[in-house]
């Protein structure tokens, strides 16, 4: 999508998101890598003493009702979090890859099934079809995996599916079909990467929209079983102490807030850069 | 931009929503509890609680006043209203208002004559004699016949239709008049505490199925209104024969289904007395409204299967009794306000409960717990897993605690949580687990928790089997007097820890919010909330 600025020269002003996002997303990145090889405290480890302490400077993130550390399992939960979330967008990416491409490229019959079957699924929030397979499948990590990647998968397929129109048409892939290249290769070969710019823009989403369907469903208690936790469970179990000690909440509260905004930005930066 | 932040406050929203959700879904689970603890004999309960608050009782100062109304709220609705057919303890708790026996349960766990002015047992035990009050009045003004008490008992007995209604009282042969103050009840076996179910109501004779639309009782107070889904009133019934009693004027029970709902309707005043609080209400409420506290009617448990490996291995039991640290579980998940208990008696009960903490202590013993599991064979510990059903917070707490307990001394337990059903089919009913944390609910026939642990009864659930208890809950049952009965309860109590038989952990407190102005809340080790004896103070 050519954008002409009335002339004149293109706007090479700092791009401000994706520089934010990317420093944003890179911190926590780096602090969950770091949190599934190592934190401060033990994650588990339960200590009488140690009960609803406000942060200190041992303790950034204060201690929860176990007198676990919260910053430890914070630094815990973000990575099983996000990686869960990427598992997530990997599953319906690629899924959404393969029939957007096939609907797109070839139209017809197939195409009319396909999406007539990705409307019904879109008809429902993502997350309530989460818990309608959950509640097939059961609980679990992988199970939560599955479940949101099916329910994400639909919006990648339209996405998928528009650039193909867009670009089946186009003048160079009219003449590979002409030249004889097999259709597999004009699919991935030639016709994906032209549309990565847009794809990378609905993966971050994708990565967000997972992070908080994730959440909420280990909020509900139907994802990752205690004594792990997600940024969700935690949220769920300082509910109950809202008002004694609200650091308990605030700190994965927070956690998801900043994620989540890391992601958007980037994935705005990302959609600027095209242009 | 704009799009990812309506995504982001949608969601927020969404998960707003669902807080509210997880409050109703939590008090409804509750009331499937009580439902399921009468309907399938399972007997196990009751909320969860967690956190830790220091209760601060502030005794309302001032002379007990009549009249008055005091609205109750329940967390579900009743399931009938006719007092013998009715099973949920939710609507048992609220016809004690209204219904009494030939007997009444007291607060302190005892009885009391109520209907019977007093009553007499034969030498042999099968020949009970009640001789009926004078002046007792039903709420429709007619006066208590021992015609009335006859029709009662064959009716709970199934003297009446073959269909006994309360099954132990189906040992009841004949109800003779014998003049028309005096009942005889005759049984074909001896159980000295056959006289608790003589707690059962006794209706005007040919009432039956009439109770359910107009109870009528002899109960403080008398049946007004039943709006299904909203609750239900009842007024002071002003020729009651206790005198002085009751103080109010009317009370009402509203259902409220939602643990938030409740609280705003406390704080608004609109609700005076609210039951079974979770703690984290506990928080909310404290120096608003008295928070009084007591006891519960439950004993919970880290439930072992006696007959899976390891654990039919005794030492590994008895590894796991010392690896357990009560005091920290009491601590974590009902804020040191619980009392630690050994084994399966209700500590209220305490003509019948003996303490024996000092078998295995209350706090850990990483030692001996190693110890014993070297030899056992398993001094590298073994793999546990922990069934929970997820709905109680206050029993998945106490599991997550356990599991770092035992892995403190090399077992390496995990949590799996599961949904009410199938704990009750896979746990209770098949009995296909390993562990389990969860709670048995008690009355106060101090033998109803022990009987399960017979190895030929249906409720053993963790498939304990020792001669020695057979043995002695034979003499149990031969036993004639209260007094016997008490003796071998406690030598039962001493088997269960002896044995390692399961890891009873606490006794959680009840705790119920009521309303500054209110005084004279009792306690009862049964599942009652009594209203008569509730007052307003004066100013």
């Amino acid at each position: 999508m050519k954008v002409f600025n009335n002339g004149k020269a293109p706007d090479r002003k700092l791009n401000i998101y994706l520089i934010v996002g990317a420093v944003m997303t890179g911190l926590v990145l780096i602090w969950a890598v770091v949190g599934i090889f190592w934190t401060p405290y033990s994650t588990t480890q339960m200590s009488a003493s140690l009960r609803f302490h406000a942060p200190t400077w041992s303790h950034p993130f204060g201690t929860d009702n176990f007198g676990r550390d919260i910053f430890s399992r914070v630094m815990k939960a973000v990575g099983t979090s996000a990686i869960i979330s990427i598992l997530v967008v990997a599953i319906s990416a690629v899924l959404g890859i393969l029939l957007g491409a096939i609907t797109g490229y070839f139209g017809g019959i197939v195409d009319a099934v396909v999406m007539r079957v990705v409307d019904a699924v879109n008809g429902f929030p993502s997350i309530l079809l989460a818990l309608v397979i959950i509640s097939l499948l059961g609980k679990g990590r992988q199970n939560v995996v599955l479940a949101l990647g099916m329910a994400f998968t639909p919006s990648f397929v339209r996405i998928v599916r528009g650039e193909f129109i867009r670009l089946r048409d186009a003048d160079y892939i009219v003449r590979a079909r002409l030249m004889g290249v097999n259709k597999p290769r004009i699919l991935f070969v030639h016709i994906l990467p032209n549309i990565f710019s847009t794809f990378w823009v609905s993966v971050m989403i994708g990565f967000n929209n997972a992070i908080l369907a994730e959440s909420g469903l280990s909020y509900l208690g139907i994802g990752v079983q205690a004594p792990d936790a997600t940024l969700g469970s935690m949220l769920s179990d300082a509910q109950g102490y809202l008002a004694k000690s609200p650091w308990f909440a605030l700190a994965p509260g927070l956690t998801i807030v900043w994620t989540v905004l890391g992601a958007a930005m980037l994935s705005e930066g990302i959609g600027k850069l095209k242009k | 931009m704009k799009k990812y932040l309506s995504i982001f406050f949608v969601t927020l929203l969404a998960m707003t929503a669902l807080t509210g959700c997880t409050g109703s879904t939590g008090e409804s689970s509750e009331d499937n509890t009580s439902t399921t603890v009468s309907t399938t004999d399972t007997d196990t309960t009751q909320t969860g609680t967690t956190d830790d608050t220091n209760v601060d009782v502030v005794a309302p100062t001032g002379e007990p006043t009549y009249g008055g109304t005091v609205v109750v709220g329940i967390q579900q609705d009743i399931d009938g209203l006719d007092p013998h057919t009715v099973t949920a303890a939710g609507t048992r708790e609220i016809l004690f208002n209204i219904f009494e026996g030939l007997v009444k349960n007291t607060a302190n766990g005892d009885l009391m004559c109520a209907v019977a002015e007093d009553y007499s047992l034969s030498e042999d035990g099968l020949v009970y004699t009640f001789n009926l009050r004078q002046g007792v009045k039903f709420h429709n003004g007619n006066l208590v016949t021992a015609e009335d008490v006859k029709y009662s008992l064959e009716r709970v007995s199934g003297l009446l239709d073959g269909t006994p209604l309360i099954s132990t009282m189906k040992t009841i042969t004949a109800v003779d008049i014998l003049d028309e103050k005096t009942v005889q009840v005759t049984v074909d076996s001896v159980n000295p505490e056959l006289i608790y179910s003589f707690t059962a109501a006794i209706i005007p004779n040919g009432s039956g199925e009439d109770e359910n639309a107009n109870p009528i009782g002899t109960g403080p107070f008398s049946f007004v209104s039943y709006t299904p889904q909203e609750g239900i009133v009842i007024a002071k019934n002003a020729d009651y024969w206790q005198a002085g009693l009751p103080y109010l004027d009317k009370v009402e029970f509203k259902i409220i289904t939602s643990g938030e709902t409740a609280l705003l309707e406390l704080q608004a005043g609109t609700v005076q007395v609210y039951p079974y609080l979770a703690d984290s209400q506990v928080t909310e409420l404290e120096g608003k409204m008295q928070v009084l506290s007591a006891p519960s009617a439950t004993v919970q448990a880290l439930f072992l299967n006696n007959s899976v490996e390891p654990l039919n291995n005794v030492k590994v039991r008895q590894a796991i009794m010392y690896a357990l640290d009560k005091d920290e579980i009491n601590l974590f998940v009902a804020g040191g306000d619980a009392t630690v208990i050994s084994s399966a008696m209700l500590p209220s009960l305490e003509s019948y409960y003996v303490d024996l903490n000092d078998t295995y202590g209350t706090s850990a013993n990483v030692e001996m717990a190693k110890q014993l599991l070297t030899e056992a064979g398993y001094p590298d510990g073994f793999d546990l897993v922990i069934s929970v059903p997820s709905s109680y917070e206050v029993h998945m707490q106490t599991a997550e605690v356990i599991v770092e307990q035992l892995k403190a001394v090399g077992i390496n337990a995990s949590i799996d949580a599961i949904e009410w059903s199938s704990w009750l089919s896979d746990v209770y009913t098949d009995r296909n687990y390993a562990a389990t944390v969860c709670a048995l609910t008690g009355d106060s026939t101090p033998g109803y928790l022990l009987n399960r642990f017979t190895s030929t009864s249906s409720k053993n659930f963790i498939n304990f089997d020792s001669a020695d208890y057979d043995e002695v809950y034979a003499k149990v049952v031969a036993a004639t007097s209260m007094e016997e009965r008490g003796i071998y309860y406690k030598e039962l109590q001493k088997i269960l820890v002896e044995e390692a038989a399961t890891g009873f952990t606490l006794c959680i407190a009840n705790k119920v919010a009521v309303a500054n102005d209110l005084g004279g809340y009792q306690f009862y080790p049964v599942y009652v909330q009594d209203m008569a004896t509730v007052y307003y103070v004066s100013k």
